[in-house]
């Protein structure tokens, strides 16, 4: 399809991995990139807490998604892709992803699976470069970025699975600017909503018949690294990073919350960079103790998020902060 | 390279654009504490201890490029601060260990503690409950006190082995070995060498150097390797390449050694063995290559990974062991002591000899030639532990059964041996001496260096390779063309044993350059430049080994090789 890029842009795609880069200049930037080798890669890593969009969207709607990789394929000119699969979710699609590779293949289409043991880091763009070319699945340093250098440094151009699909659904004149919501309510899953993106939460929350009928916060973009909003804040607020809406009952103790982020990221954290490995399990450490002393706590979150490697140490003030603000704070 | 002006805390500075900014700091003296650069290896960026401010935000200066007009400010209260909580978690726990740790003497990373006001007990890390994991009897490391830096397994790659890993997620994240059963340790040290904290170190044997000092009962020799000179003195503060040769003499005997030797002595005997090997290999067309066999690293490489060639190294002990099987035999019969009390001390800028010196090959009438094997560094703890300022003392000469020659001097340099070698070869060949001893092709920084040298109408093609990843490169030419050389020189290190393992912190590509100018410098100012001219050392080939039976004689000259598994 020619002017894909243009309709991308037109259609306004940001990416939905969670940092909302605009897709068209991505994908422009691997298209001008010189070489000849090129690759492309769907990250389906999904390794975020209150995230399960990624895989509904696999086992509902696969077919979309690979044709967008094949629609970016054809668009930076290269026949090869990777799929970055998270090893939970690549046992419920294999049978259906294995013959749709079979049938491209006969277009001349590879598509490679690489199975990924789940892990935060292994979202991060660079990090399940590292893990593809069988290295350890860390961050590597940018520049250069992966658009000039990405896989076996060749140009590599990474989305997530439902920028894919949301490209299938652009090139076929369906998009409507809908996105893909996680909902958690007090613990549980609840199923994963599709909406237009520019809805509240409240509205979400109230359309879909979820408004809990007790005092609450909520946290959107990720249960661990997502912003955190209380009652007030819905109708100002939109979805936002990578599509999830957790709702927590206001009676939740902080300590519950604290220790429920710091496991995650303590266990998550790839170990490559002082203030992160060690600062998350630090951080971990002191919620093993019953009372939360803050200034300590708000001592390595501040070294974390001004002098982490990548985004994954440098994301830990925006819970720790956003709750303190908008909720504790309040109390 | 375009030049451009940048200001470090206001102060004018003229580099390279987009050169680290935290090396125009090193360049200019400039301190700027850091933990995983190495400006040999990929920037890494994980201590993130190097910050500095730039228009208000905090970051790497190791990332950070120079650009005309960058103006980094060094030690805004942000970067104190978190620069020092940093500190606090890079190091959390690591102290603990410090009692046991031989760097308590001299320790960059404690004095660093201290001047930023970092405890180390501030944060907590995990136990690992991992042992301490002995690479042969030459390094170690804890994987208890590794921070994560990387250097060392940047280093292992770089010197082609791939031998360590990082292993472990998250705060688990430390030091491990490759589970690939095909790769084994050589033992060269270069991870102690790039270990900011003693995690990776050599197996120390001061103690045992001290206590063999105390007891009356034994005579000990202390013999000094031909890269050591040149480089102690940086522990000192002095300039790399500063040849502190009489110093160390005088030292060794404030210390209490007996005798004062020198592993040059050994080197001449080598030479003289070797060059004769060589000379016997051209007059009977073979086997080529013959291949040097004085850097252990390159001869369990050659034993673990390449078999096949084994026949080919050199049967020629190397000069350690030379020197210390003379000393406790003819040196031992001259002044009629029994060579069960004497004890041989190496003081070598590598950490396999450590590794060597225990190998039960080299036996001579049951005793080991060489006892113990310190390092450059531990050499260095053992005279701060006396309170010796080394570059104060006083010159004073060798033992005269510790008389070398300028050729033996060389053999710290990648090339050394080779240059030797051609030397005496050269007599050997034709009876002649050379007008002009320099080989200068063999010489340099290079990691592998070529050159056909003409001797007696032979076209003798040599090759000189430093740094084990080049052998591969020298093995596949061989592969291709069995005959694409006659002789040719291996040195696991960088730069040769001058840049080995068991040199001081840091050791850099630039560092090792200037280190070896000081080894030629020595050679220059030589009258006797040729190890077969050495006076001892004729005394000990021409009239000691001649008088005694062939299996003395071997047991003293050569050495053989076999196949090693993993670990061995």
């Amino acid at each position: 399809m020619r002017n894909i890029i243009k309709k991308i842009d037109q259609a306004g795609l940001v990416g939905r991995g969670g940092a909302e880069f605009p897709t068209a200049r991505k994908w422009q930037s691997v298209k001008d990139a010189p070489g000849k080798v090129k690759y492309v890669v769907c990250n389906a890593s999904e390794g975020e807490l209150g995230l399960f969009k990624d895989i509904f969207i696999l086992e509902h709607h696969l077919a979309e998604v690979m044709k967008g990789m094949v629609l970016a394929m054809d668009t930076i000119k290269t026949k090869k892709a990777y799929f970055n699969l998270n090893q939970n979710y690549h046992k419920k699609i294999k049978g259906k992803l294995g013959k749709l590779i079979k049938q491209y293949a006969k277009q001349d289409y590879e598509f490679e699976v690489f199975v990924e043991h789940p892990s935060y880091i292994g979202g991060e763009e660079t990090a399940l470069l590292d893990a593809i070319e069988g290295k350890r699945t860390q961050p590597r340093l940018k520049p250069p970025y992966p658009s000039d250098a990405g896989l076996f440094g060749a140009p590599t151009l990474i989305n997530n699975v439902e920028t894919f699909y949301n490209v299938a659904l652009v090139a076929e004149d369906k998009y409507k600017n809908d996105r893909f919501c996680c909902l958690t309510v007090d613990g549980k899953r609840i199923d994963v909503y599709r909406q237009p993106a520019d809805w509240s939460l409240e509205k979400i929350l109230r359309e879909t018949g979820n408004y809990p009928d007790y005092d609450f916060f909520v946290q959107v973009g990720g249960s661990a690294s997502g912003v955190v909003y209380n009652q007030k804040q819905l109708s100002k607020n939109k979805l936002s990073g990578a599509g999830s809406l957790e709702v927590y009952r206001a009676s939740m103790k902080p300590h519950q919350l604290l220790s429920q982020w710091f496991e995650f990221y303590a266990a998550e954290s790839c170990g490559k960079c002082a203030p992160c490995r060690q600062g998350t399990f630090n951080l971990w450490k002191l919620i093993d103790k019953k009372t939360i002393d803050w200034k300590k706590i708000m001592a390595i979150v501040e070294t974390m998020e001004k002098t982490s490697f990548c985004g994954l140490g440098k994301s830990i003030g925006v819970p720790v902060r956003s709750y303190l603000k908008n909720v504790e704070g309040r109390k | 390279m375009k030049q451009v002006a940048i200001k470090l805390n206001g102060k004018k500075i003229k580099c390279n654009e987009g050169a680290s900014v935290l090396q125009v700091a090193i360049d200019h003296n400039i301190e700027i504490p850091h933990f995983c650069y190495h400006e040999d290896l990929p920037i890494d960026a994980n201590c993130r201890v190097c910050l500095v401010e730039v228009d208000g935000k905090v970051m790497t200066s190791c990332t950070l490029k120079a650009q005309a007009g960058l103006a980094v400010k060094l030690n805004t209260p942000a970067v104190a601060k978190l620069r020092k909580e940093n500190m606090e978690l890079l190091l959390a726990g690591h102290t603990q260990r410090c009692p046991k740790c031989q760097k308590n003497y001299a320790c960059q990373t404690r004095e660093q503690m201290e001047k930023y006001g970092v405890t180390g007990k501030k944060y907590e890390r995990p136990c690992l409950n991992l042992p301490i994991h002995k690479m042969g009897s030459a390094a170690e490391f804890d994987p208890e006190q590794c921070i994560g830096c990387n250097k060392c397994v940047e280093m292992c790659q770089k010197i082609g082995i791939g031998f360590l890993q990082l292993k472990g997620q998250a705060a688990k994240n430390s030091l491990a070995i490759t589970d690939d059963k095909c790769v084994d340790c050589i033992y060269c040290g270069q991870c102690t060498v790039h270990c900011p904290v003693a995690a990776v170190r050599e197996q120390n044997q001061i103690e045992q150097v001290k206590a063999a000092l105390k007891d009356k009962s034994k005579i000990v020799i202390a013999q000094c390797a031909p890269s050591v000179r040149c480089s102690i003195g940086e522990e000192f503060g002095v300039k790399p390449g500063t040849n502190l040769m009489g110093e160390i003499n005088t030292a060794l005997r404030q210390l209490g050694f007996d005798r004062v030797f020198d592993v040059n002595m050994g080197a001449d005997i080598t030479t003289w063995v070797e060059a004769k090997e060589l000379v016997e290999r051209i007059k009977n067309g073979g086997p080529f290559p013959m291949f040097t066999s004085c850097c252990p690293g390159w001869v369990k490489m050659a034993e673990f990974y390449y078999p096949a060639m084994l026949e080919h190294l050199t049967t020629a002990r190397s000069p350690q062991i030379h020197s210390g099987g003379a000393y406790k035999t003819w040196w031992a019969e001259e002044e009629g002591i029994d060579p069960h009390n004497i004890v041989v001390v190496s003081l070598m800028p590598c950490t396999s000899k450590k590794y060597e010196a225990q190998m039960d090959k080299f036996k001579v009438d049951g005793h080991r030639p060489v006892d113990y094997v310190l390092t450059t560094r531990e050499f260095a703890v053992l005279l701060k532990d006396q309170n010796i300022d080394l570059p104060k003392l006083k010159k004073s000469t060798v033992d005269p059964y510790g008389t070398f020659s300028g050729a033996a001097a060389i053999y710290g340099a990648s090339g050394g041996v080779m240059e030797s070698a051609l030397r005496t070869a050269y007599h050997f060949l034709t009876g002649k001496e050379l007008k002009k001893v320099e080989f200068k092709q063999v010489r340099g920084m290079q990691g592998v260096k070529r050159a056909t040298i003409a001797i007696n109408g032979h076209k003798l093609k040599v090759a000189v390779v430093a740094t084990a990843a080049n052998v591969k490169l020298i093995m596949e030419e061989i592969k291709k063309d069995p005959n694409a050389y006659h002789y040719i020189e291996v040195m696991s290190c960088p730069g040769g044993c001058i840049g080995g393992g068991g040199q001081p912190i840091p050791s850099t590509e630039r560092i090792i350059a200037q280190r070896i100018a000081g080894l030629y410098q020595i050679d220059d100012k030589m009258q006797v430049r040729c190890a077969h001219k050495n006076p001892i050392v004729r005394r000990y080939m021409e009239e000691y080994i001649p008088s005694l039976p062939e299996h003395k004689q071997r047991e003293l000259l050569y050495t053989s090789y076999s196949k090693k598994k993993r670990f061995e």
